[in-house]
């Protein structure tokens, strides 16, 4: 399935004649463009070609970000922060006021706390599960000395899949006239509406997220283990050392760099799980079994009779900083592989 | 025996490692296509068969005979009669246990049997109204075109505007540099998730709600894009650069017509990532959009499992539809698309 290599002038020569339609709009832009580089001076084009992408980031995210905070600081249910009343640390008080931490139904918002629950059970098993996964496939994929294009390209193929698609396909599949149940009539004369009972659906959500991302993950693993000289396995071969040895003593400890920081991105993406979740069990069920905290967020805020705003950026400021530690330890992590 | 999780190999031997290398391989293919396959067979089943259980594994539909003296084609059963040997009829009408039949050769006799007798007779057969019907009833057409136009422009203003800030980036030296592209990189921390509340405030405040430039313009720049671009600039020689301005070009000129062009697999990479987030973009949208005739094809889709009745073969023609473009993109160019993950670790 590797694509042919021809397809390269191909793409690059619809680019040019694309490049082309748009050449005559950039005749006309050069003018402006010529004359505020006569009126500001060389020196300051690069602040010129900079602006209009700082201007979106500026609006669409440094500008959100303070608000968040300042959100989070408010009360009501008006959408526009002049009009809401600042209620302190209320919001806060709101989501940590609980009987027990480990027990949702004694918090006050016991829906969060059931969030933050699932949301912890998902990441844990998310985590293992995929880099279990990513890493034999990627360890299978470096040993195959033929179809190792194709079988790569098919393992990373649901990662281009869309959440909805996702959620949908295995909706199909669990579905009570799924396949599943088709086969599980046929050999073992019983049926399981997966996605309705609390234990099999979160099994699922899981197992679905694994399928969809697993290959992602596995590239770059497998990007790390490529990246491994050859020699040395060669020395090791003629110093006679087993594979066993070469895998534990050679191969894993190379690898670990690069399997820490795949652990680390795995668990950022984890706590934002959302979408394919919320599509393949119909909003987050069945009841709460599978409400994770960004579906919280967005329910509070944006489900017509809550409109909370101040409550679920109260949220996501905690999310937010939950986020920040893993980010920033990947970043201390991905530094020190370096070294 | 757990030797396949090293990297060598005996040359000339398929061993057990191997073995388990293929098996693994194979088994885990099948895992990824058949929930896969199972939506395309199934979406190209009529409705009566989509919920018939338990599931046939080919499309198919009952099988029709048009009898002279019948205006209406009528289905064709099988009857086992009561001594075992067996007789194709077609069915006119069935009420209760019983149901009258005919025998086509002899379509002037009509006679009653029980309907524990009788066993359809179905013929494989592709029901591609599954595709068509959704495109006049659900305003599919219009999710398609919103979806579309959303990709197309949203694609070339990520090419153009992060080509600038990376040509600004690693082409000049100006005050403020490094900070603005630290500022640039730091956005990759903050996920959508986090600010969801206060980026539809100003998509309000910018009176973009419900609007699918406010689904655009927020999604324009990307710090990946940014770093893609900047790092490959890095490596055109200034040399060239200077020559222009030796021959009086003007700045802009040489982004364009210089930089630009010798970026293009740079740019080719981006724009299809870009492609596929924007196609596959989904809680920005849903925040975003409000009325169905601005809905993309994944918030359409989404909105009409939800609803009462689910019409499953309407829904999974749709979600072919909606993984075809992907698909394709991705069969012609998987390497370029594998090298890129693999190379920068973008998604």
């Amino acid at each position: 399935m590797s694509a042919p290599t021809s397809v390269a002038p191909v793409v690059v020569a619809r680019g040019e004649r694309i490049g082309d339609g748009l050449d005559a709009v950039m005749r006309i832009v050069e003018v402006p463009m010529a004359t505020v580089q006569r009126l500001l001076g060389h020196a300051r084009m690069p602040y010129v070609f900079i602006l209009p992408n700082m201007l979106l980031f500026t609006v669409f995210v440094f500008v959100p970000v303070g608000l968040a905070i300042a959100y989070a600081f408010t009360g009501g249910t008006n959408l526009l922060i002049w009009d809401r009343p600042f209620v302190g640390l209320e919001n806060f008080k709101a989501l940590l006021d609980c009987g027990s931490y480990l027990e949702p139904s004694t918090c006050r918002y016991n829906l969060f706390w059931t969030a933050v629950h699932n949301t912890w059970w998902y990441t844990l098993l998310n985590t293992l599960g995929t880099l279990f996964f990513a890493l034999v496939t990627a360890l299978v994929l470096n040993r195959l000395t033929r179809g190792r294009g194709f079988f790569r390209a098919v393992f990373f193929y649901p990662v281009l899949l869309s959440p909805v698609v996702v959620g949908l396909i295995w909706q199909w599949f669990l579905a009570r006239e799924g396949l599943l149940n088709g086969f599980l009539t046929d050999w073992f004369d019983t049926r399981i509406i997966f996605l309705l009972e609390v234990g099999w659906s979160r099994a699922w959500v899981v197992y679905v997220s694994i399928w969809f991302h697993m290959g992602f993950f596995m590239l770059i693993i497998l990007a790390g283990l490529q990246a491994i000289p050859r020699d040395i396995y060669e020395a090791a071969e003629i110093d006679g050392t087993s594979q066993w040895r070469q895998f534990w003593c050679l191969t894993l400890p190379l690898l670990l760099p690069n399997l820490l920081v795949v652990t680390v991105l795995l668990l950022i993406r984890s706590v934002q799980v959302f979408d394919e979740a919320w599509v393949l069990t119909n909003g987050g069920g069945p009841g709460t079994a599978n409400t994770f905290i960004v579906q919280f967020i967005y329910q509070t805020a944006f489900s017509p009779d809550l409109r909370l705003y101040g409550l679920a950026s109260a949220a996501s400021v905690l999310m937010g900083i939950a986020l920040l530690v893993l980010t920033l330890s990947q970043l201390w992590l991905a530094k020190k592989a370096e070294v | 025996m757990i030797a396949f999780l090293t990297r060598t190999r005996h040359a000339g031997r398929f061993d057990l490692t191997d073995w388990l290398a293929w098996g693994w391989a194979i088994l885990g293919t099948l895992v990824v296509a058949i929930p896969i396959a199972w939506a395309v067979i199934s979406s190209l089943k009529t409705e009566a068969e989509i919920n018939s259980f338990p599931p046939a594994l080919v499309p198919r539909a009952a099988q029709t005979i048009t009898v002279d003296g019948q205006a209406k084609p009528l289905s064709m059963w099988v009857r086992t009669m009561p001594d075992g040997s067996e007789q194709t009829v077609a069915l006119l009408r069935r009420i209760g246990l019983s149901a009258t039949v005919l025998d086509p050769s002899k379509p002037e006799e009509t006679f009653r049997v029980p309907v524990a007798e009788l066993r359809q007779l179905k013929e494989f057969h592709l029901q591609w109204s599954n595709y068509s019907e959704p495109m006049k009833q659900f305003n599919f057409l219009r999710y398609l075109w919103n979806t579309v136009f959303v990709t197309v422009v949203a694609t070339v203003l990520t090419l153009l505007l992060n080509s600038m800030a990376a040509f600004a980036l690693s082409k000049y030296r100006f005050a403020g540099r490094n900070a603005m592209f630290a500022l640039i990189l730091s956005t990759m921390m903050i996920p959508l998730s986090v600010i969801m509340v206060p980026a539809f405030m100003v998509i309000v405040g910018l009176n973009l709600a419900d609007n699918l430039w406010g689904v655009i313009l927020s999604t324009v720049s990307t710090p990946t894009g940014v770093f893609l671009l900047r790092q490959y600039m890095l490596t055109i020689p200034d040399d060239l650069i200077e020559a222009a301005r030796v021959d009086a070009a003007s700045e802009f000129r040489i982004y364009w017509r210089i930089v630009l062009p010798l970026c293009a697999p740079a740019l080719a990479v981006l724009a299809i990532f870009s492609v596929i987030w924007r196609w596959n973009d989904f809680l920005w949208p849903l925040i975003v959009l409000s009325s169905p005739e601005n809905y993309t094809l994944q918030i359409g889709l989404s909105s009409l499992q939800g609803q009462f009745n689910v019409q499953w073969h309407y829904i999974l023609a749709m979600t072919v539809v909606t993984l075809l473009p992907v698909t394709v993109v991705f069969l012609f160019l998987q390497k370029y698309i594998t090298e890129g993950v693999a190379s920068s670790g973008v998604k």
